[in-house]
């Protein structure tokens, strides 16, 4: 390539260079298919594996088994010391190479389950997947799985790499069946387009050109079908979308909003709306460093001038008035679980949609989808590396398309609140109207006028701790203080409100969540009502403390964690139940074998293996006063 | 260009996604930096960043590692760029290093890139009280960078666990930290070299001289070219410096830098010379070539 283009003209050659289109694509499928060699011997055909890195191939190759070139391709693709030591890939690399037509950005993705959230970052901005089968196995479970996530996460173009027809004396009739088999799986993915093509990646069969070992397969070889495939969607069809990214103000006369076309497109002088608020405006100009632009579209990173004064903010979508994206505070999505701690409704989370960031519950699962036999089951939660179909309640509305049109606006995150870990990607299916139905009704008499006629501050005082730490004791003496001074309280009770309430809940955690759920509410309520709401439960996890928290929303909230350490609570043990928790007879037992979060920052906390009760009630009333 | 000019070209492309993650790291970090080492990197990283917030200023210092050691013209063309975009320019020093007299010679090119690049680093971004530094590693550079994602979490010691990294999905970029944790960001992780050199071409991009092939003072030390920037390099008995026609692939400092014998005088001539060219431009850097996996462990020791 490159001998090539140092005969021709140089600025042809660079003209050529800086007008090349550019594909991404992924490689997938199970261990010891043969993907990272098969990335290896791309670069290595492409002349790209350069003298210095080939003699350190060569020298890291001893020892390992190697090809034909005495050169063992994979470690070109597996970067991390933990991988070189245990031979396989654990998350996804990208390599880059050209050829005369086109530039390619490879991500070479981990076949393990354990890794899949990795496979599927490499899978969620490509254009295209090669799905790499062993010619000697078939198909198997990771080849299935791979499919299904790779549709799911929105890669519409897929070329079947049956690898190692040498290995099976580049017989037709495996190849054949391995195709067939391949298709009638994929067939409900929807794919936009489906290629296979028999390779050998050590020997290089059908990887540059056609290969003379497979003379009955007549397609194209496996470098030439990718520099040919057009991927890109026609933009001017797609609905102009616009997520507000930055609000850029240079200066008292400029006030312009910087963002990248989601899908569409748009030129000077379009009417446009804003999806939250439906104020409409016009396009003044678009801005960039190389002066304005008459017109903009998918993908271009630029600056829009309105022509009047809109109030538009990060996370805002612009779209033409007409054909405006779903704005609603309730969908149905499919989610990827890419965490330990499992998914569960009720927890509260934090979604990324664009540039919106917004509070969000899962509010049910409809059912968790086998990612191997696409086959699905009634689900209560979703583990590491499973599928759900599942509703989600946000904060706030947010402005979204349903997943698979142009441009990414269906498609969000989930983070954890506390450890800021990424925890899921989802893709909506389609906005639930119920939310928009279903208003809340605004009474004359509010929470400060009963406040007023009982004059007292309305609030929660939320206590946590171990059980046998002393809470209820702590809770039962400052009600009667505050009983004692005039004021109007309640406890909820964690024991009491489980014979009634809560009765149909266990002690799983996701009962426990919704144990926790259902509480707050019930004390928001008395609140709302002008109470002084104790609650005395255990508590023991930090995220549904926050979602307490939440829920109270601007009702004053007090978290109160007796801190009394496990030995004492458990030689007082006055239910007799740490006794039974250590003979066996009771599970899920906090302290025992389900942990306690001890809160980070409680508001008061308490000593109880120090003070006295009356101590701990009295100090506590000091500061709610 | 018009909408009905539906594909973007691949540079395109490059362009409009590092312009997005810049605007990304403005819009969601309270104390973001830019670092700028004046290379041909750096220099193509501040023209994106440039381009993202025009017209208005870059809303975030950058800030420059100055160990001391730099070519004398990197410093003189770094100060140009400030005054000519009036940018706010923070250089730091490891003062201590600097005080014990720190210097790849006597110290080994580990222990000096260790003082006074990645202990220097820290320091500053520790003073800086920086929750967001912004970098122009690329994915091509280095097999531990190929790994690497695009918005790349720090702990509170700015060390990188390559085994356990955030998911990252579309262009979805989770920039939450907790106090005291910093990110790092890569706008340019998926340029190439070439797409690097085309794009300074294709935009007219200044960098610094010392890219271009001229007449300059070399010693040759085990099949390297170093070039005698100023009376601090040690000199063998013997050695006597002599004038060549050389240019640098990379800048860093010139004790460790090595330089290649070049007749390329301008872009065409060096983009030419790069794809005729059988080696990486990482062989002319001393630091690398340690021991195998060294930029994974530098990386997680907090280097960028």
């Amino acid at each position: 390539m490159a001998q090539a283009a140092l005969e021709r003209p140089l600025d042809d050659w660079l003209a050529e260079q800086t007008e090349k289109s550019l594909l991404r694509f992924f490689t997938c499928g199970s261990v010891d298919d043969g993907k990272s060699t098969l990335i290896g011997r791309l670069l290595y055909d492409s002349r790209l594996i350069l003298d210095d890195q080939l003699a350190r191939l060569r020298a890291d190759s001893r020892n390992r088994s190697a090809g034909e070139e005495g050169i063992d391709f994979s470690l070109l693709v597996d970067g991390l010391a933990a991988e070189r030591e245990q031979g396989i890939t654990i998350d996804v690399a990208y390599r880059f190479f050209s050829t005369a037509r086109r530039k390619f950005i490879v991500a070479d993705t981990p076949g393990h389950e354990q890794y899949t959230r990795n496979m599927a970052t490499g899978a969620s901005n490509a254009d295209l997947a090669l799905v790499l089968v062993d010619a000697r196995k078939g198909l198997l479970d990771q080849t299935r799985r791979h499919s299904f996530i790779l549709s799911l996460i929105g890669v519409r173009h897929v070329v079947l790499v049956v690898n190692k027809i040498d290995l099976v004396d580049y017989d037709a009739a495996v190849y054949a069946e391995i195709e067939a088999a391949y298709r009638a799986f994929a067939a409900p993915l929807g794919f936009e387009t489906l290629a296979a093509i028999p390779v050998s990646a050590l020997r290089g069969d059908n990887i540059l050109g056609p290969s003379g070992r497979t003379p009955w397969y007549r397609g194209p070889a496996l470098v030439p079908y990718l520099e040919d495939i057009e991927v890109s969607r026609d933009a001017t069809k797609a609905p102009f979308r616009f997520p507000v990214q930055w609000v850029n103000r240079a200066g008292i006369d400029f006030r312009g909003f910087s963002g990248t076309i989601a899908s569409g497109s748009v030129k000077v002088g379009d009417e446009i709306l804003v999806a939250a608020s439906r104020k409409p405006a016009r396009i003044s100009r678009i801005v960039t460093m190389d002066g304005d632009l008459d017109a903009a579209g998918t993908g271009q990173a630029v600056t829009l001038l309105l022509d009047r004064e809109v109030d538009i903010a990060r996370g805002d979508v612009l779209a033409h008035a007409g054909e405006v994206p779903e704005y609603s505070n309730q969908f149905q999505a499919r989610i990827i679980w890419m965490q330990e701690e499992p998914a569960y409704p009720g927890r509260s989370y934090l979604l990324k949609l664009g540039s919106q960031q917004v509070g969000a519950t899962i509010t049910g699962i409809k059912h968790r989808t086998n990612v191997n036999t696409l086959e699905k089951a009634a689900a209560t939660s979703l583990a590491l590396n499973e599928v759900g179909t599942l509703t989600i309640a946000t904060d706030r509305p947010i402005a979204f398309d349903a997943f698979g049109g142009e441009g990414h606006t269906g498609a969000f995150i989930l983070i954890d609140r506390l450890s800021n870990a990424t925890l899921g990607a989802g893709v909506i299916d389609f906005g639930l109207r119920r939310a928009q139905n279903l208003s809340y009704q605004n009474f004359d008499v509010t929470r400060d006028v009963r406040a007023d006629m009982k004059r007292q501050t309305p609030r929660i005082v939320w206590f946590t701790g171990l059980s046998g730490s002393g809470k209820s004791t702590v809770a039962n003496l400052l009600e009667k203080r505050l009983t004692m001074e005039g004021r109007h309280a309640y406890i909820l009770d964690g024991d009491n409100v489980r014979h009634g309430l809560n009765r149909d809940l266990g002690f799983t955690e996701a009962d426990r969540i919704e144990n926790i759920r259902r509480v707050a509410e019930v004390a928001r309520l008395m609140a709302d009502a002008g109470l002084i709401v104790i609650v005395s439960f255990i508590s023991p996890f930090r995220n549904e403390r926050q979602l307490a928290r939440e829920i109270a929303g601007d009702i004053a909230f007090t978290e109160v964690h007796v801190d009394t350490p496990l030995e004492v609570c458990e030689a007082r043990d006055p239910k007799g139940l740490y006794a039974k928790a250590r003979r066996g007879e009771l599970r899920n037992f906090t302290g025992i074998d389900s942990p306690f979060e001890a809160p980070e920052h409680p508001d008061v906390t308490l000593h109880g293996a120090v003070e006295t009760p009356e101590a701990m009630a009295e100090a506590l009333y000091a500061q709610l006063r | 260009m018009t909408a009905q000019q539906a594909r973007l070209t691949h540079l395109q492309k490059l362009e409009a996604e590092s312009i997005e993650i810049f605007r990304e790291v403005a819009a969601s970090f309270e104390r973001p930096v830019m670092m700028y080492s004046i290379g041909k990197d750096s220099s193509v990283l501040l023209h994106l960043a440039r381009k993202a917030f025009y017209p208005s200023r870059i809303p975030f210092p950058l800030l420059h590692i100055d160990t001391g050691w730099k070519f004398s013209e990197m410093i003189a063309f770094r100060d140009r760029m400030a005054e000519a975009h009036g940018l706010d320019l923070l250089a730091h020093t490891n003062e201590e290093g600097r005080a014990a007299n720190v210097n790849p010679f006597d110290h080994g090119s580990a222990r000096y890139t260790d003082i006074m690049k990645t202990q220097a680093l820290r320091q500053a971004l520790n003073a800086g009280r920086y929750d967001a530094a912004i970098g122009g590693a690329r994915r091509d550079e280095e097999k531990s960078r190929a790994k690497e994602r695009i918005f790349s979490h720090r702990n509170a010691s700015h060390a990188w666990d390559p085994r356990n990294q955030r998911p990252e999905l579309w262009r979805l970029f989770n920039t939450r930290i907790a106090p005291g944790e910093s990110m790092r960001i890569f706008p340019l992780s998926n340029w190439t070299e070439l797409d690097i050199w085309t794009y300074i071409y294709a935009e007219q991009i200044p960098i610094v001289p010392l890219y271009f092939a001229a007449r300059r003072p070399v010693v040759e030390r085990s099949g390297t070219l170093i070039m005698v920037d100023d009376h601090r390099l040690p000199l063998a008995e013997g050695e006597v410096p002599a004038e060549e026609f050389v240019r640098f692939r990379t800048l860093g400092c010139y004790p460790l830098t090595g330089a290649i014998r070049s007749r390329a005088t301008d872009l065409p001539g060096i983009i030419m010379e790069m794809q005729a060219s059988r080696t990486s431009e990482r062989e002319g850097r001393l630091i690398d070539s340690d021991e195998a996996g060294s930029m994974e462990k530098k990386k997680q020791e907090g280097y960028f």
